[in-house]
């Protein structure tokens, strides 16, 4: 079935991501604060992540450019990037930032250069891997709910014509009832008949 | 002269002794307590709201240390003639690096004002630092969350304020009952003793039937107050 398909593909993809280590145990904590009332939370974080942090990273790239260059600001942005990465449960791009925060404590300008791009690359990679899987999952969702009202749907169909079926039945049993009796009146009715015309023919 | 106990739970006015005569406390979970939540970070500062949310607290986020004096109506500079709004706040918690004012400052100025001290303030950092967490307890922090701020976290300070409300209730009731029965009685229930040092040993050991106003709060009195003694004149 279609949704089975894409629902093992959904899971096939969160596991994949887990397994790789895209992502950790906060990104499951988040999902665990989704409900009926919230639905879309994780989409809506990691959303507003993906925004916030294009702005991070904007400013460290302004200050990794500048001379010279201010390593304890950049710690701060990197810091904050950081931060933000660990609270979605991004595990490669935490790691990165790790990284590059040893070289900006150590001063070393070539590693934070070297590392920030591994930065930056990681977290292009996360954001595609996360928009396909937000997609694939709304879709599995979509069909899902389809699905369940299709579901329902027929189920109360079919009550409905058990239940109009159910007098007919009904009918018909009676029916059926009355026409054994008749049946046994109407054999007993026939030998009867029979016995009298018998006797009948006897008797004369 | 009676002593009139207040729940004073989202009530701003703490003198309304007329209709309280012989109130009921409420349980701690038929109102939401408020948490106002002090992070620079929007990712954290919407998921540390959707924790709390989800474990019924009723929330206030704010982006600074600055704007959380201003919410409880402290900053010096901008002092509102309004005064804060009328929720009142029992449970401040605040991330450790913040530009501006840094969770350990705001921390303090909230240990040194008389109206919020008793508030408890939680730290949150991403930083596991001996030295950082014991600096924040030594303040008087309540408690100290490393982040990335999990569910089981949050549960924790629930459970801890829930704790503190009953037994601040029982000992209450027990007091209550004791004042009709026109005995003395201890609070039958000893303190939590899984709260951190700071809070009280014995929360209400003021002579029970005593009709003179109770003195102010105490460091040693339990930092979580739900119920409130207005004091009568």
């Amino acid at each position: 079935m279609d949704r089975n398909h894409l629902k093992r593909q959904v899971d096939l993809m969160k596991r994949s991501l887990f397994d790789q280590g895209y992502l950790d145990e906060q990104f499951i904590q988040l999902e665990e604060l989704q409900d009926d009332d919230n639905p879309n939370f994780v989409e809506e974080i990691v959303t507003l992540f993906f925004n916030d942090s294009a702005r991070l990273l904007q400013n460290i790239e302004q200050a990794l450019v500048s001379v010279p260059i201010d390593f304890a600001r950049l710690d701060n942005y990197m810091h904050q990037f950081k931060g933000s990465s660990s609270s979605i449960g991004a595990k490669r791009v935490k790691n990165e930032c790790t990284r590059f925060k040893e070289y900006c404590t150590a001063g070393n300008a070539e590693g934070c250069f070297r590392t920030f791009v591994q930065v930056k690359q990681e977290h292009a990679i996360l954001r595609t891997k996360l928009e396909t899987y937000f997609q694939a999952y709304i879709s599995f969702m979509c069909v899902f709910v389809l699905v369940i009202f299709a579901l329902t749907y027929i189920c109360l169909l079919f009550c409905l014509y058990l239940f109009s079926w159910q007098d007919k039945l009904d009918h018909l049993g009676l029916q059926e009832v009355k026409l054994d009796d008749y049946m046994d009146e109407g054999g007993s009715l026939i030998i009867d008949l029979y016995y009298k015309y018998d006797k009948a023919h006897m008797i004369e | 002269m009676e002593r009139n106990v207040v729940v004073s739970r989202r009530r701003k006015t703490e003198t309304t002794a007329a209709k309280i005569d012989g109130f009921d406390v409420l349980p701690a979970d038929s109102e939401e307590a408020h948490v106002l939540a002090v992070d620079d970070s929007l990712v954290d500062r919407k998921v540390i709201e959707r924790l709390l949310k989800i474990s019924s607290f009723k929330v206030t986020a704010v982006d600074s240390g600055r704007r959380a004096l201003q919410f409880l109506g402290l900053d010096e500079e901008k002092t509102s003639s309004v005064g804060f709004d009328g929720l009142k706040v029992d449970l401040i918690i605040t991330d450790y690096c913040m530009p501006g004012m840094t969770g350990y400052e705001l921390l303090k100025k909230i240990k040194e004002s008389s109206n919020f001290r008793e508030i408890p303030v939680v730290i949150m950092s991403s930083e596991n630092i001996l030295t950082r967490i014991d600096r924040c307890l030594e303040e008087g922090a309540e408690d100290f969350i490393v982040k990335p701020v999990k569910l089981a976290d949050v549960k924790r300070l629930k459970d801890y304020m829930m704790r503190e409300v009953r037994i601040e209730s029982e000992s209450n009731m027990n007091k209550r009952k004791s004042c009709c029965d026109l005995t003395e009685s201890e609070p039958s229930i000893s303190s939590s003793s899984s709260s951190s040092s700071s809070s009280s040993e014995s929360p209400l050991r003021a002579p029970i039937l005593s009709s003179s106003a109770p003195s102010s709060p105490t460091p040693l009195d339990s930092p979580i107050r739900r119920l409130k003694m207005t004091p009568t004149e």
